[in-house]
Parts: structure tokens; C-alpha cells; sequence
């Protein structure tokens, strides 16, 4: 499948990298297009940088499988370019945080964007993966098939896993047909009314794909065909009394990509929180808020201290993450505390996939 | 020898502290029920059967077995395909089936928590007057449990457009070898931490015993149709597979049946379906009225354009019912022409199921045994049914060796092994075509990081370095093996 992207193959080379630091015990930074250097704690210091930017080029594309196999270091940018000329997208919706972002630190953050409530997760969409291991050596597991239960699921651990279990090389993605027409409604709502506006139209089968509440005002964007998206239309306009907002693939565009003015205007520390979605309101956070995945996903910008916002998110059942403001907290790790028996299995994972603790330590956890 | 008998011994005695008799099988006619899964050409009585109620019970048990270094075999419905609940004679099996309660139904986050035991069809029952649903619907629904279906990562007839298994659970609790119970995954849409969540689905109860199930319920779709169509030859039928796909139609399912499947179905089920096709296909599309309608025409020109002689809509429940019930009643129907049949699992890019299929006809023939497809062709997941004769001189090893030939031509054709029944004890010896040494190195060390004295169903899943090596040794040309008559199980 021809492609403008750049196709370098530069397995070999890592690998060695890999080996000789293995040899050395000398820790690596894994790095792709370094543009979530500020999301997570920060990378070990050292210029033993394993560089995934110059492993580049799709491997496998045939549209009719709805997969492709892409090197690591090959750009967020570029691949959506190419599956959007085959009118396929990306379900997961990943930001991109820089122009440079790489494929390969989509799937080692594990970030996905304002469909993710809808079509589900980065996780939910991978279908193989390609590393080198804590051993040096390059290992494959599962492909571009989506039924595959031969041996554990490497691939979602990878998922997430910061850099920590080992270097991606290629990955291979489920996709999606790009919907024909979208199209964004925004209503006048208070958070509550919001959520169950959303409960709403899911339980009712509207095509939504995205929501995004801020300020009173629901954002709800509808996917699907011409014709299934003008059959809900007078039920938006003249039942739910919606406008339909003009720039909405911006509007989508900054959401995704942290452009929007809620985030642009940020000075306090940035906090994400992972809740149920019928999580009520919570007075304590009304301040700046921005609330994405049907209640799932909200943003707070607040100085309230890290416990109090953990145990908060905790009493709900969900989670707060140090999104952005680790140069003001730099004490708080910036993921949420695990209990301490799991704690305990991700470290035991950890000594056996990565015995010799080279593959960005301390990133995710410390100790891990 | 003495030491083996005290340690079964001083198990017995310690289980008899935790579980009421009643509980804990010892009796040979009481193992018997125990002795193999749902595929029975593998069999092994254990040293016990325990079947606790609680998860203290589970957590007292492993801690038991683990100081005794007994293997423990966990065990669901026992519906698996691939030997997985297979006991280990010298170890327990752990039968879930008294956890068979609905904890918690939430109907505004759509979800429900279950214990493992509870039957995958029983979820949706109860979700019904919700309005809701469980996805995966493994054609095993009404018997085999959410437990052996996350152990298993189940998938289903409609798990082309809803997920498998692994997409539609949100949490899991498991108890692990050291008898600590956690908690994996959440109710909400990202857990902190590594995806073990992901790691214990379809780990085969290789890394925990699984005592609790959140799943995720979706509305019911508001209105079916199903399409068939018939084919003149199988390569049409194949391409036809692509063809819906890439007219960017995601189908609910997408089954497809070959000549002899669609006679035996027929006979059996008086689906309607044409005798005279070489292959059909049955297409489930869902949603919305004006969405259906919409792709229920694009769908049924596809399949016009890739050759379909003849295209059915089948819009009453009545009529759909009709249609699947061919598809549903085609193992047992299968069952009825011939004494014995050995189900395969493998998965390919779709792209090659016409390729795949042929290859397989063409293996038939060489090793004389019939073989009959029906399949969850939009996945590409295949279920070759070999048909052989187990009271004949080792038809049941030519099959064996017919079903190798299929899994190394599905690894060959970018696929693999198992699509959904899991590797369990069958598909030991594939595991070697499908991963090199390196690679299952690297599965031992996750199963150590969990388990590191192999107790839990030991012998499954991953195949011990050396047997790959000497699998490897033995290796000639096409995966046969020069001495077939040394057993290789
Ligand atoms: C007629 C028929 C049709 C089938 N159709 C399908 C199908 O369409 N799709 C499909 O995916 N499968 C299918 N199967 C296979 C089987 O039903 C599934 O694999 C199912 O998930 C097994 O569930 P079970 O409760 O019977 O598990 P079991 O057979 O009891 O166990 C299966 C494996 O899971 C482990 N296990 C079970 N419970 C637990 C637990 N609580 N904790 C840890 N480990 C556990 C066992 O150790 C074993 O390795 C079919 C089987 C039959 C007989």
C-alpha cells in the first residue's frame, strides 16, 4: 500500500541499543516524539535515549480487513492523513499534544480522545504488538486479527504501560469506516440535566460520538450517515431546542487536542478525573469543569491538595490523575495510588518483564 | 511416593476444616462428572473436587493448596472446547458453580456485577427488563459461565460490531495463588496502572481464580433484519466478506456455512436454506429504522455484486428466528452425520477465507475425512468440523493431524491458532508454530510474575520450552510428524 510516510526500518539498530544497555545495567529513556514529556513523572535523566522517531512506515494496510500494522515511530499525524483518504479513522480519537506525536506513545500513554465513551478505547482497538523485551529480543504478539486468544494479551499491556515493560516497535490498530456526516448540537443545560440528556439518547440509540459540557452549555456531536443524522434532526432543533454549532470540527479539534479555552486558561494544576458516569455532581469541583464521555471524564483546574482530590474522585469510585501541573506539585505522583497488593503485582510484572529495570524507569510509578 | 500420600493426606484434612462434605468430592463416581470439558477425547480425574460458596472459602483453599503445592484446576460451566478445565491429577479441581448470584444490577451506568459461576445467558435475562443486554453470546450461552468466558475471552456470533469478552467486562476480582483477593479494572473508563485486566482475560486460569465479574450491559438494539445469500462457489462467498466490510458496513454478525453444513443444518433445523448452494452467508444488521433500512440496501447490493445467487430478507422475528436457527443447530446438526467431529478454532484475515478454504478442502482429500464450515466469517474466525470415526483405527489421530495442518495454515496465513476456545490443552504443541522461544519466554515470565510455582492449571495454555524444542526437532516438512503413532498429548 503506497503512502507518503516514510518507510525506515530501524529494528536492528534498537535492538542493539537495547542489548548494550542491557549489558551496561544503563537505564534508557524510550522516546517518541517527546510530546507528553510533561504526563506521567518525569523520565529518567540520562542521554541513553532510545529514539523510536526514526522507525517509521506502515507495515500492512488493506482497508477491507479495517487494520493496519504501522512502526512506532511513525506520526499520529501522517497515519491519520492516510487512513482519512481511505475515508478510515483511528475510533480511539487519540490527542496529539505536538506535531511530532508517534503512534508508538499513543499506545504507551494510553490516552484516548472524546469518542472513546462511544467507540471505545485505544485499548479496546489494538490488535498486535511488535517489541523488544527485557531480554534484547524482538518478540510479536497477536496481529491484525481481532479474534486471538493464543497466549496472554501482551498487546493491551502495553497499553498504558508509560514505556515501562518494554519498546514498541510496530503496532496494529483496529479501525474504524469514517462516519459520512457528523454534526454538533449544543443545548443549554446544567451538569445533571447533561448526563441525563446523554443517558438519554444512548439508551434511545442517537448516533452520538462525542460530549462535551462546559459552562452550562451541552456540546454533543452525532455520527453516522446523511440520512440517520437528518431522521434525529427536528427532535434536536425542536423537541431538545439545540443550535447547531457552525465550527464544530475546530471546536472538536481543541477538545481533543487541549486547545480549548477551559485548558488554554489554565494557571492552577490540571486534574482528570475517571468517574462513573452517573457520578452526581460534585460541589466541591464546581468550579472550573469540563466534562467529556457522558460524565465519565471530568476536568477540574484546582488548587484544592492532591488527597482531598483523590479521596474525593476514590468515595465515587473513580480516580483523579496529575494531568498537567506537575511543575507545581512535584511532590504528587501524578498517577492515582494503587492498593498495595496490586501495587505489589505490577512490581513483580515488572522484575520479570523488565529484570533489569532499563525501560523508563520510574516513570509510571516509582519503583516501577 | 510417601511423601506424595501424607501431602494429599494433610490436604484433605485441611479442606475438610473449610468446606462442608457435601462440598468436597473424593468418591470416584463423584469426580467422574469432573473428568474432562466439552471436549472429551481428553480426560483425567483429579484428587478432588471442591466447590465453595464464598470467596473466603476460595481464598482458605488456594492458601491450602498453595502450602501443599497442590495444582489447582479452576472450573466454570465446563463447556470449554480446548481441554482447559482439564484436571491435573495429582491436583483439585475449583468448581465455581455455587457462585451463581447477581449482585448488583445498575441501570444508569449500565452495568451488572456477577459472580463467576453465573450462566453468560442469565446476565441478559435479567437485563431484559431493563431494556439492556450482555454482548457476547458464545453459541455455548445457555450453559457456560461469565467466569469461563473471561478466562476464556468468549466471543460470540455478534461480536463483529459489539467486542468480545475482553471489550464488554469492566472489573474483575481475582483470587490470586498467595489467596489475596483484588481487584482489577473498574466502573469507570480508565483504570490507573498496568491493563491486567486485559491480562486475566483469556488467561485460561493460568493467573487467578476469578470470583467477580462487573460487566457492561448495552440497550437493545430497536430493530433486526438478517440477510442470506446464496452462493455458487465458495471463493464468491468469501470475497463477498470483504466486499460488505469495506462498503463500510459493520454487520452484528456475519456467519457463513459451507455445502455440507448447509445439508446437515437443513436436514436437521428446516432453515429454508438452499441445498443446491456451495456456501451462504447471514448477515445481522441492527439500529435505528432509517439507519437499517440504509444499510440493509447496501448490503443486499454487495452481496448482488459479489455473485449472491439468490438474496433473502428475512424482517419478522419469525422469519429471522427461522434463518438462524440453521446456523445455531449446525454443530448438533453436524453431530447427526457423522459419529464424531473435531471442532477447529482458527482465525485469518479475512481477506484469505476463500484461499483458507480451499486449502482445507484440498487437506480433506488428502487425508480422506470429510469436513464441514460454519463460521463467524466478518472475524475471520473459522470453525472447520472435522467429521471421523473414533471406533476406527486412528481416524481420531488422522484428525488430529488434519486439524494441526488447518492451525499451521492459519498461522501461515497471518492468523492463528484459536480465535475464542483457547489454546487449554489441545493446542499445546500449535502454541510452538505460532510463537518462537522467545516469545513464550516471555508468557512464562507473566505466568511467574503471578504464579511462580505453577499451580495453577499447569500443563495449559503455554507449553514448556522443552517440549517446543523437541516438537521443533521432530519437525519435517508440512508440521507432519515422522512417528505419528508416538502419542503426542
Ligand atoms: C456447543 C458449544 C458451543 C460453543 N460456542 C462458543 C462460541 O460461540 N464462542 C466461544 O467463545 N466459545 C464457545 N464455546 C466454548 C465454551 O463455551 C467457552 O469457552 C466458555 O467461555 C467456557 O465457559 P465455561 O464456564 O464452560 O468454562 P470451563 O470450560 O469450565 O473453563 C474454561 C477455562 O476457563 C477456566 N476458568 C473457568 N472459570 C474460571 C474462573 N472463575 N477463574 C479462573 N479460571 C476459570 C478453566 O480453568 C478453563 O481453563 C462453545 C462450547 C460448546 C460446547
Amino acid at each position: 500500500m503506497p503512502s507518503a510516510i516514510p518507510s525506515r526500518d530501524s529494528s536492528l539498530e534498537l535492538q542493539q541499543q537495547v542489548q548494550s544497555s542491557l549489558d551496561l545495567h544503563s537505564p534508557l529513556r524510550i522516546e517518541g516524539g517527546n510530546t507528553k514529556a510533561f504526563y506521567g513523572r518525569p523520565a529518567v535523566q540520562t542521554s541513553n535515549v532510545l529514539d523510536l522517531q526514526k522507525h517509521t512506515g506502515v507495515l500492512d494496510y488493506d482497508p477491507s480487513e479495517l487494520a493496519i500494522t504501522i512502526r512506532a515511530g511513525t506520526r499520529l499525524k501522517d497515519l491519520e492523513v492516510l487512513l482519512a483518504s481511505h475515508q478510515q479513522m483511528l475510533a480511539f480519537e487519540p490527542p496529539s499534544f505536538g506535531i511530532n506525536s508517534t503512534i508508538g506513545g499513543v499506545v504507551a500513554a494510553g490516552i484516548s480522545g472524546p469518542r472513546r465513551a462511544f467507540s471505545g478505547s485505544i485499548r479496546d482497538a489494538i490488535l498486535g504488538v511488535e517489541m523488544i523485551n527485557g531480554e534484547g529480543k524482538i518478540v510479536h504478539f497477536g496481529g491484525q486479527v481481532m479474534k486471538n486468544v493464543a497466549g496472554y494479551d501482551m498487546s493491551r499491556l502495553m497499553v498504558r504501560s508509560m514505556g515501562t515493560l518494554g519498546a514498541i516497535l510496530s503496532v496494529s490498530l483496529r479501525l474504524l469506516p469514517k462516519p459520512e456526516k457528523e454534526i454538533t448540537y449544543v443545548l443549554e443545560r446544567t451538569q445533571k440535566e447533561a448526563f441525563i440528556g446523554s443517558q438519554k439518547w444512548r439508551r434511545d440509540h442517537i448516533p452520538m460520538s462525542a460530549t462535551t459540557w462546559y459552562r452550562g452549555k451541552l456540546y454533543v456531536r452525532l455520527s453516522g450517515t446523511e440520512i440517520t443524522l437528518n431522521a434525529v434532526e427536528s427532535h434536536f432543533l425542536n423537541v431538545e431546542k439545540a443550535e447547531v454549532l457552525a465550527d464544530d470540527v475546530a471546536f472538536w479539534l481543541a477538545i481533543k487536542n487541549h486547545q480549548h479555552i477551559f485548558f488554554q486558561r489554565i494557571s492552577k494544576p490540571l486534574w482528570r478525573l475517571s468517574l462513573p458516569a452517573n457520578t452526581p455532581v460534585i460541589a466541591r469541583f464546581e468550579g472550573d469543569l469540563l466534562v467529556e464521555w457522558g460524565g465519565a471524564q471530568r476536568w477540574i483546574s484546582n488548587n484544592a491538595p492532591a488527597n482531598i482530590i483523590r479521596s474525593v474522585a476514590k468515595r465515587f469510585g473513580g480516580y483523579a490523575t496529575l494531568f498537567h501541573g506537575q511543575k507545581q506539585l512535584p511532590e504528587v505522583p501524578p498517577f492515582p495510588i494503587l492498593a498495595p497488593e496490586l501495587f505489589a503485582l505490577h512490581k513483580s510484572l515488572k522484575r520479570k518483564l523488565d529484570p533489569q529495570n532499563i525501560f523508563n524507569p520510574g516513570r509510571l510509578y516509582l519503583g516501577l | 511416593m510417601n511423601t506424595q500420600l501424607e501431602s494429599h493426606n494433610s490436604l484433605l484434612f485441611a479442606l475438610r476444616e473449610i468446606l462442608e462434605e457435601k462440598h468436597l468430592l473424593t468418591d470416584k463416581e463423584d469426580l467422574k462428572p469432573y473428568e474432562c470439558d466439552g471436549l472429551s477425547a481428553y480426560q483425567c480425574l483429579p484428587l478432588a473436587v471442591v466447590l465453595p460458596e464464598t470467596i473466603e472459602e476460595v481464598q482458605k483453599i488456594v492458601r491450602v493448596c498453595e502450602s501443599l503445592r497442590i495444582p489447582i484446576v479452576a472450573r466454570g460451566a465446563g463447556t470449554g472446547l480446548s481441554g482447559g478445565a482439564l484436571p491435573d491429577e495429582g491436583g483439585i479441581i475449583l468448581g465455581l458453580s455455587r457462585f451463581n448470584n447477581i449482585l448488583d444490577i445498575d441501570d444508569e451506568n449500565m452495568t451488572m456485577r456477577v459472580q463467576p459461576g453465573v450462566r453468560n445467558l442469565a446476565i441478559s435475562e435479567a437485563a431484559a427488563p431493563y431494556g439492556l443486554y450482555y454482548a457476547p453470546d458464545p453459541s455455548s450461552q445457555i450453559a457456560c459461565s461469565i467466569g469461563g468466558n473471561v478466562a476464556e475471552n468468549a466471543g460470540g456470533v455478534h461480536c463483529l460490531k459489539y467486542g468480545l469478552t475482553v471489550h464488554n467486562v469492566l472489573e474483575v476480582k481475582i483470587v490470586t495463588v498467595e489467596g489475596e483477593m483484588i481487584t482489577l479494572g473498574s466502573n469507570t473508563l480508565d483504570t490507573p496502572g498496568y491493563d491486567l485486566l486485559a491480562l486475566i482475560t483469556g488467561s485460561e486460569g493460568m493467573l487467578g481464580i476469578i470470583v467477580e465479574v462487573l460487566v457492561k450491559l448495552l440497550p437493545r438494539p430497536p430493530l433486526t433484519k438478517v440477510l442470506m445469500a446464496a452462493f455458487d462457489n465458495i471463493e464468491d462467498a468469501g470475497h463477498a466478506v470483504g466486499a460488505i466490510i469495506s462498503a463500510g458496513v459493520i454487520p452484528a454478525g456475519l456467519e457463513m456455512m459451507d455445502r455440507l453444513a448447509i445439508q446437515a443444518a437443513e436436514a436437521f433445523a428446516h432453515a429454508g436454506y438452499p441445498l443446491d448452494a456451495e456456501a451462504i452467508l447471514l448477515c445481522e444488521l441492527d439500529g435505528n429504522k432509517e439507519q437499517l433500512n440504509e444499510q440493509v440496501s447496501i448490503v443486499a447490493d454487495t452481496l448482488r455484486g459479489a455473485n449472491a445467487t439468490t438474496v433473502v430478507m428475512a424482517s419478522s422475528k419469525e422469519e429471522q428466528a427461522k434463518l438462524w436457527a440453521g446456523r445455531k443447530a449446525a454443530f448438533p446438526a453436524v453431530g447427526r452425520i457423522s459419529p464424531d467431529y473435531y471442532c477447529m478454532d482458527g482465525t485469518i484475515p479475512r481477506k484469505n477465507i476463500a484461499s483458507v478454504l480451499k486449502r482445507i478442502n484440498e487437506l480433506s482429500e488428502k487425508y480422506d475425512l470429510r469436513v464441514a464450515n460454519v463460521f463467524h466469517a466478518g472475524d475471520g474466525n473459522l470453525h472447520p468440523l472435522i467429521l471421523f470415526d473414533a471406533n476406527r483405527r486412528g481416524e481420531l489421530k488422522k484428525a488430529e493431524r488434519f486439524g494441526a495442518d488447518i492451525l499451521e495454515l492459519c498461522v501461515k496465513m497471518g492468523g492463528t491458532i484459536t480465535g475464542e476456545h483457547g489454546v487449554g490443552r489441545e493446542k499445546i504443541d500449535q502454541m510452538c508454530v505460532q510463537f518462537n522461544l522467545d516469545e513464550l519466554t516471555q508468557f512464562h515470565s507473566v505466568k511467574h510474575a503471578f504464579d511462580p510455582y505453577e499451580l495453577l492449571n499447569p500443563g495449559k495454555a503455554v507449553p514448556a520450552l522443552h517440549r517446543c524444542a523437541e516438537l521443533g526437532a521432530m519437525h519435517v516438512h508440512n508440521g507432519e510428524l515422522p512417528h505419528p503413532e508416538i502419542p503426542r498429548f
